[in-house]
């Protein structure tokens, strides 16, 4: 079947797709957005949160078809900076034969990082990034968390991110995070 | 509010020889941006379930139903007639060894005649999309003849047990005796523990992709832990040489011992060689949880005795690890267990036999941790009894036994550097205790949370303490060491480093240490991290809380040599004598007065300046198979946990009110990324605690999703306060130690005694569940 959305605020649009696929599926394997994650794929991790016509849900509990003519956004729409541009070190799908490595050397942040979004930028400065499997899935969770509620106290954050799980962290600055995200943009 | 985190002791070890001033920004001892920090948050980040090529195919394996099976026969028809398979492969398309495994190749590539586990692979088929991929497999006859299923450890070791494997099911036996053979004392103590079968859970599953070169080789970018041991496994089987199987990391979505072993490696490329396109392989995480090993179940006895004043006279172990169907790294989980299983406290007589068998459980081998989380359970839990019966403060029994430099370990090893379990276990007791419950109406703050289950008529507090100790790097002679390849070169007329190495960053931030060293070493603020590859020689594994020590050293010393290097040649090119130069910050020569002498743009212009060096810890050497006596170890860190708990005994509910860690790491390179281990480390061994257990029955695993395999969410974790200590350890680069696993080790036994604290019971099993506590489980 065919597909037609808008995602991260541009027309597209998906051929040949299978009933069976997982909106995550389209997103990761046949739009070249990668940044939702595939964890657990049954709704339990919430690596691939994003929004579906404003709310918050799993990709991966949403049948490609259900967002057909529906607006979705991921967490590379979340900065200023719009969809990636293709580059040394980005998740961009590789083209062709491999002549070089896929991941490209990692320099430090690069100048873009000026453009990435508040709440983004908290999760680099307080060291709430590992992996970093689970951190697109935060940053849409909390930057939904942020939109309701501009000041949470610490038990609002928890059972803001509950349905998030991070096996790196902790979450002690997954929390300082979301605490700085949320005094910068207050 | 997090609490406090604080840095504190005393000086470490001076940072450099000579040469060079040590002051640059973002250096060692400054928390830096991660390099790849950006790109993750960005959702940019290269994750090995990301890669992408045109025309690739997706790979995927049939497993085994049965734990334990002959096979009878195999029948491809139905499955290579479907539209879109390109390939169906058996054992009989490897080409190479058929075997592989880490210390032992015991393990098939794909089944022969034979399965000794649930999930183990059978067959791969490669189609254009994984569904029909999926499908394919599901075709597939595969005849099996079921056999029972060996699922005890114990019996498994009986001589009437049928054997798993030709040599037998006793896979490592760890004997360790000191001192007296039956000893006495005024007080002793015993129990029998057991601990369950804890997974790794790593959120980014299994994945790689495989691209064949058109020239008989191939390319793997794959996630892992460890290239080169991957490599060598991948080039056996595919019958090739190093040249033509080259690995490349991809982005690690966490790893904590689970990608030691291989996964997809030669499958993918195995499918990749026969269609000549490229295939990518993804678990899903039903998949996963069959897909690498877990951390072995143990069931322990535990006996110590003690004088009146509560000073230990001897302690007696027995250890059973359930290695599972295959060895993995079960040898070395058993030498940890088998040496280090007593705790960090100085005991004159000790009987210790920990024994690891083959069963047709899942195959279990490292986890973060490896051996000594189990045990610890055991020890803590024996020194509580032991404080119990002498009427003794745990934390004063602690203080009086613990380690301290110039303590003997079981192995007999003189411990010649920093080991304060005294104070570590005191700077817990003298921090304050969190508020009794401090708003007693609001449902968040108690057992069960929101879901209204108490209003806290049944709750009671509890309060734990438990110690760790871990041997950093591996032991008992293994030629450890990792390989760095550091350039200087100019770019845009600024100097700029190129560190290139094999390691894997897992998601641990040894990426922006490596950076933090070289611009330490040699004043430049601008590192590029390489690709990891295996274009350059091995790195080791990324475990045994290693990296930042081995390859750190390794990137320290490829740093120095750099330095004399560029240092030699601004002698020669100025006719000085090398002694009198020294490099400083911003990329400048200065001659003895601290005058420019020359820039480094102008003393390499367009050429650079490279060196590769290996480096090694000091060696270390095998034990005594009789006594288990022998410098087994490199290095111990040390960590102490205090739990705080409020438990609903009605209901058997627990929640962690806090979660206090006092870790000494010699010096802490990146305090925040320190910082980060430990709480991370913390919550995992709370996980092991209270929640996470694969429940193996019959063999079969009936709970492989993170719906029913439960792991801490935010609400299940806690405030942790950290404090870090740092005592150099005058043998290791920096005087640093490992981090990542200590705290892992203590924090479960330290909630464990506080669950134990709060109800009076014995709950001598982990993780400790609702009907344990309540007394209809």
């Amino acid at each position: 079947m065919r597909i037609t959305l808008t995602v991260n605020g541009e027309q597209r649009q998906a051929d040949d797709v299978w009933e069976g696929e997982s909106l995550l599926h389209v997103l990761r394997e046949r739009m070249g957005l990668p940044g939702s994650k595939n964890a657990c794929e049954q709704g339990e991790c919430g690596s691939c949160t994003i929004y579906l016509d404003g709310t918050t849900c799993c990709a991966c509990l949403v049948a490609a078809g259900q967002a057909h003519g529906r607006d979705v956004v991921t967490v590379e729409g979340l900065s200023a900076r719009g969809p990636a541009t293709e580059g040394a070190g980005t998740a961009r799908p590789v083209a062709g034969p491999v002549t070089g490595p896929v991941t490209g050397p990692v320099t430090g942040p690069p100048d873009a990082g000026e453009a990435l979004h508040p709440v983004q930028q908290a999760f680099l400065d307080a060291g709430a990034v590992q992996c970093g499997f689970c951190t697109p899935g935060l940053l849409v969770a909390t930057h939904d968390l942020l939109t309701r509620d501009p000041d949470p106290d610490d038990a609002e954050i928890r059972e803001a991110l509950s349905g998030n799980l991070c096996r790196c962290t902790g979450y002690e600055k997954i929390l300082d995070a979301v605490r700085l995200a949320a005094g910068r943009m207050g | 509010m997090t609490g406090f985190e604080t840095v504190a002791g005393v000086p470490s070890a001076t940072t450099a020889t000579g040469n060079t001033t040590t002051s640059t920004v973002d250096g060692v001892g400054t928390s830096p941006l991660r390099p790849d920090g950006t790109l993750k948050v960005a959702g940019e980040f290269a994750f090995a379930s990301d890669l992408w090529m045109d025309d690739m195919l997706w790979g995927v394996t049939l497993r085994s139903p049965h734990p334990h099976a002959r096979i009878t026969g195999i029948d491809l028809t139905q499955a290579l007639k479907l539209p879109g398979v390109f390939a169906v492969l058996t054992h009989e398309d490897v080409p190479g060894e058929k075997h592989f495994g880490l210390e032992h190749q015991d393990q098939p590539v794909l089944a022969i005649d034979r399965v000794r586990y649930q999930g183990e692979p059978i067959a791969l088929v490669a189609a254009d999309h994984p569904e029909t991929a999926r499908r394919a497999a599901q075709r597939i006859k595969v005849d099996y003849e079921v056999l029972a299923p060996i699922v005890d450890a114990e019996l498994a070791l009986r001589p009437e047990t049928p054997r798993l494997h030709e040599g037998g099911n006793l896979v490592r036996h760890v004997r360790v005796r000191t001192g007296e053979e039956n000893p006495t004392a005024d007080v002793v103590v015993s129990g029998a523990f057991e601990v369950g079968m804890q997974d790794q859970a790593f959120l980014g599953p299994e994945a790689g992709l495989a691209v064949p070169d058109g020239e008989g080789g191939i390319d793997l970018w794959v996630a892992t832990q460890w290239l080169h041991v991957d490599q060598r496994q991948v080039c056996a089987a595919l019958g090739l040489p190093p040249e033509q199987v080259r690995l490349r990391l991809s982005g690690v979505g966490g790893a904590f011992g689970g990608r030691e072993d291989l996964s997809m490696h030669v499958h993918g490329c195995l499918l990749a060689q026969r269609t000549g396109k490229p295939v990518k392989m993804v678990y899903n995480r039903e998949e996963s949880f069959f897909g690498h090993v877990h951390r072995h179940p143990a069931r322990m006895h535990y006996e110590y005795g003690a004088d009146r004043s509560g000073k230990l006279a001897y302690a007696r172990a027995t250890i059973h690890l359930d290695g599972g169907a295959y060895a993995s790294s079960t040898p070395a989980v058993v030498g940890n267990a088998g040496t280090m299983g007593l705790g960090p406290y100085d005991i004159p007589n000790i009987q210790i036999d920990c024994f690891g068998a083959y069963t047709n459980n899942p195959p279990c081998g490292a986890m973060r941790g490896f051996g000594s989380v189990q045990t610890a359970f055991a020890v803590e839990a024996t020194m509580d009894l032991l404080a119990a019966e002498l009427g003794l403060d745990p934390v004063e029994l602690r203080a009086r036994n613990g380690f301290r430099e110039g303590s003997r370990a079981p192995t007999g090893q003189l411990i010649d550097a920093p080991a304060p379990v005294a104070e570590l276990v005191e700077k817990l007791r003298a921090l304050p205790l969190p508020d009794e419950r401090p708003d007693a109406h609001d449902l968040r703050h108690l057992p069960g949370g929101v879901a209204n289950t108490t209003h806290g008529e049944g709750v009671r507090r509890g309060v734990g303490y438990a110690v760790a100790y871990k041997n950093v790097a591996f032991s008992e002679g293994f030629d450890d060491f990792s390989t760095a390849r550091v350039r200087v070169s100019i770019a845009g007329g600024q100097p700029v480093v190129t560190v290139h190495t094999a390691a894997a960053e897992v998601g641990q931030g040894l990426v922006t240490v490596e950076q933090q060293i070289c611009r330490t070493e040699l004043g430049i603020d601008r590192v590029v991290v390489a690709p990891q590859d295996t274009s350059v020689g091995s790195a080791g594994s990324s475990s045994a809380s290693r990296q930042t020590y081995v390859t750190g050293g390794a990137v320290k010393a490829a740093s120095e040599s750099v330095r004399r290097l560029l240092l030699t040649s601004a002698a020669t090119r100025l006719g000085r004598r090398r002694d009198d130069l020294q490099l400083a910050p911003g990329g400048v020569v200065l001659d003895g007065s601290g005058t420019v002498a020359i820039t480094l743009a102008d003393l390499l212009g367009d050429d650079h300046v490279e060196d590769t060096v290996e480096w090694r810890h000091r060696p270390t050497h095998p034990i005594d198979p009789e006594t288990g006596q022998g410098d087994a170890h490199v290095q111990y860190a040390f960590a102490a946990h205090r739990a705080v708990v409020d438990v609903d005994v009605e209901l058997g509910l627990v929640k962690v009110v806090e979660l206090a860690c006092v870790q000494d790491v010699g010096r802490a390179m990146h305090p925040q990324a320190v910082v980060g281990q430990i709480q991370g480390g913390s919550a995992q061994g709370l996980g092991l605690a209270l929640m996470e257990e694969i429940q193996v029955v019959g063999g079969r695993i009936t709970n492989p999703s993170f719906t029913d395999y439960l792991i801490p969410t935010i609400l299940d974790v806690p405030p942790m306060p950290i404090e870090v200590l740092e005592y150099a350890d005058p043998h290791a680069p920096y005087g640093l130690r490992g981090v990542g696993e200590a705290p892992t080790i203590s924090s479960g036994p330290a909630v464990a005694a506080a669950v134990r604290a709060a109800t009076g019971l014995p709950l001598s099993r982990v993780p400790i569940r609702p009907g344990d506590i309540t007394g209809t489980g």
